[in-house]
């Protein structure tokens, strides 16, 4: 019987097997940071000056991807679509995960955006306006480009919690880090190296990820306007 | 209201009505300007004043009246004539209202580029000649924070005039501005008048008011109550509503007001 945290397992058992979902985990939390942070720019601007409709339906939607548990919405996605007759879309378990991402992530993000776009001074919507820029042109390089650096600190918040719900996605068996952990635990019965190796994992992620925020964080930083220390 | 003139008057104001929340804010009030025009609204606050200016650029919407620029009148509703109007209309704000996220030659060239539709290369070239014309060649890659209050009413003041305004509107420019940086700003406005630049400027620095202004408008209560030249109007012995709120202004500040650096 092998001793508690034997390297030589963890090394030469559960570091290859972690690896591979490793990549899937980059592979679902990448794309899903970049199009569903972009997406949820978009969501947010339309929820704050979309015509009535589109604030409305954009809110509605908002409202129910924030009311219903991740997991469900990936079990809808993966199990659930197939069986609607007339519809009966088949998702990859892929694609059914990065697509319950994407949309998650979006909603939380727009909610954050909108914060934002909400606190930029009336004032320079009207200088903006006073030079004759029209609604849209105010919009896009007025008012975004500053709610995005506020909407930053945020925004990095929910990159974070993505990158730990990414683990959902072997629900649909889309095989990412806690995925291949579950099924290397099945094989060997020794979930303490495994489990911990694994946290080990995230915790490297969600540091790589934090520090890439800091970074960007400080990039957009504009000059002059740093926080008094 | 109209002074007699033989050419048209290059912007008119006519019969400007607004109520907000129910109250009656602007009553038939009126202006007309002629090249070289600096008329000054003055008036104790909530007079409408600042109403009035931000009517005549359709900031906020007038709820009856005219707005000619030249021999045009606008359609206000129409979102292309009104951004010929605004084109046309240049501001100046009580609080600056810079873009904080650019820097002083893009906070000016930013309105060339995406109104105007000018080449990056041109728009930073004129924001730079016009940063110059207000002192501030040096200052063009500061951002907004970097800047004293003065420095960034001047920036605002570049802004407006890259557009080549026909009327410039300055609504209380030196209000928000410590008293030691008041001065340099009056020195841009009064420079500008002086080279004909049309402005009509709602303030309370009453000397400089009459320096500069060839006609003042008294409001109250949204009403434009007594309106003429200076001389007219404040010389000693009138008796003028204008003149009793204007000792009453003077009395407080001890005459403090509406110095200018030489």
């Amino acid at each position: 019987m092998p001793g508690f945290l034997d390297f030589d397992f963890i090394l030469g058992r559960v570091i290859p097997y972690l690896d591979r979902g490793l990549l899937m985990s980059l592979k679902l939390i990448i794309p899903a940071t970049l199009i569903g942070g972009f997406i949820g720019i978009v969501l947010g601007v339309l929820r704050v000056f979309g015509s009535t409709a589109i604030r409305k339906s954009a809110d509605a939607f908002v409202a129910v991807i924030r009311g219903v548990p991740l997991t469900v919405q990936l079990m809808i996605l993966y199990f659930g679509l197939p069986s609607i007759p007339w519809v009966k879309i088949y998702l990859a378990p892929y694609t059914a995960a990065l697509l319950g991402f994407i949309i998650c992530t979006a909603s939380y993000q727009s909610e954050y955006v909108r914060g934002a776009l909400l606190s930029i001074q009336q004032g320079q919507i009207k200088a903006a306006q006073a030079l004759g820029m029209s609604r849209w042109q105010t919009i896009l390089f007025v008012i975004v480009p500053q709610a995005v650096r506020r909407a930053l600190p945020g925004c990095g918040n929910e990159i974070i919690y993505l990158v730990k719900y990414s683990s959902l996605a072997y629900l649909v068996t889309c095989i990412e880090l806690t995925g291949e952990a579950k099924v290397l635990v099945s094989r060997t019965f020794r979930p303490t190296e495994v489990y911990f190796a694994a946290a080990c994992y995230y915790l490297i992620i969600v540091t790589a990820a934090t520090w890439l925020l800091g970074k960007l964080e400080k990039k957009l930083e504009i000059p002059g306007a740093v926080r008094q220390k | 209201m109209h002074t007699p003139a033989s050419e048209t008057p290059i912007l008119r104001a006519e019969h400007f009505s607004k109520y907000l929340g129910g109250r009656k804010i602007l009553d038939d009030c009126s202006i007309c300007m002629h090249p070289g025009d600096v008329k000054v609204l003055i008036g104790p606050s909530g007079a409408g004043k600042s109403t009035f200016l931000q009517c005549i650029n359709c900031l906020l919407e007038p709820d009856e009246g005219e707005i000619w620029l030249g021999e045009k009148q606008i359609n206000v509703k129409n979102s292309k004539e009104l951004c010929y109007l605004r084109q046309h209309v240049g501001m100046i704000f009580q609080d600056f209202n810079l873009f904080d996220h650019l820097c002083a030659q893009d906070n000016v060239a930013l309105a060339l580029r995406k109104v105007r539709g000018m080449s990056k290369q041109d728009a930073l070239k004129r924001a730079k000649e016009e940063l110059a014309r207000v002192g501030l060649a040096d200052r063009a890659s500061l951002f907004p924070a970097q800047l004293s209050g003065g420095q960034k009413q001047r920036v605002a003041i570049a802004r407006a005039l890259a557009m080549d305004p026909t009327v410039l509107l300055l609504d209380e420019p030196t209000s928000a501005l410590d008293p030691e940086l008041v001065g340099e700003v009056l020195t841009v406005i009064r420079d500008l008048a002086s080279h004909g630049m049309p402005m009509i400027m709602v303030t309370h620095q009453m000397e400089f008011a009459r320096a500069v202004a060839t006609e003042i408008l008294f409001m109250e209560q949204g009403q434009v109550i007594e309106h003429g030249a200076p001389d007219d109007l404040l010389a000693p012995g009138t008796i003028s509503r204008t003149q009793d709120f204007c000792t009453r202004l003077c009395d407080l500040c001890s005459g403090d007001t509406g110095r200018i650096e030489e």
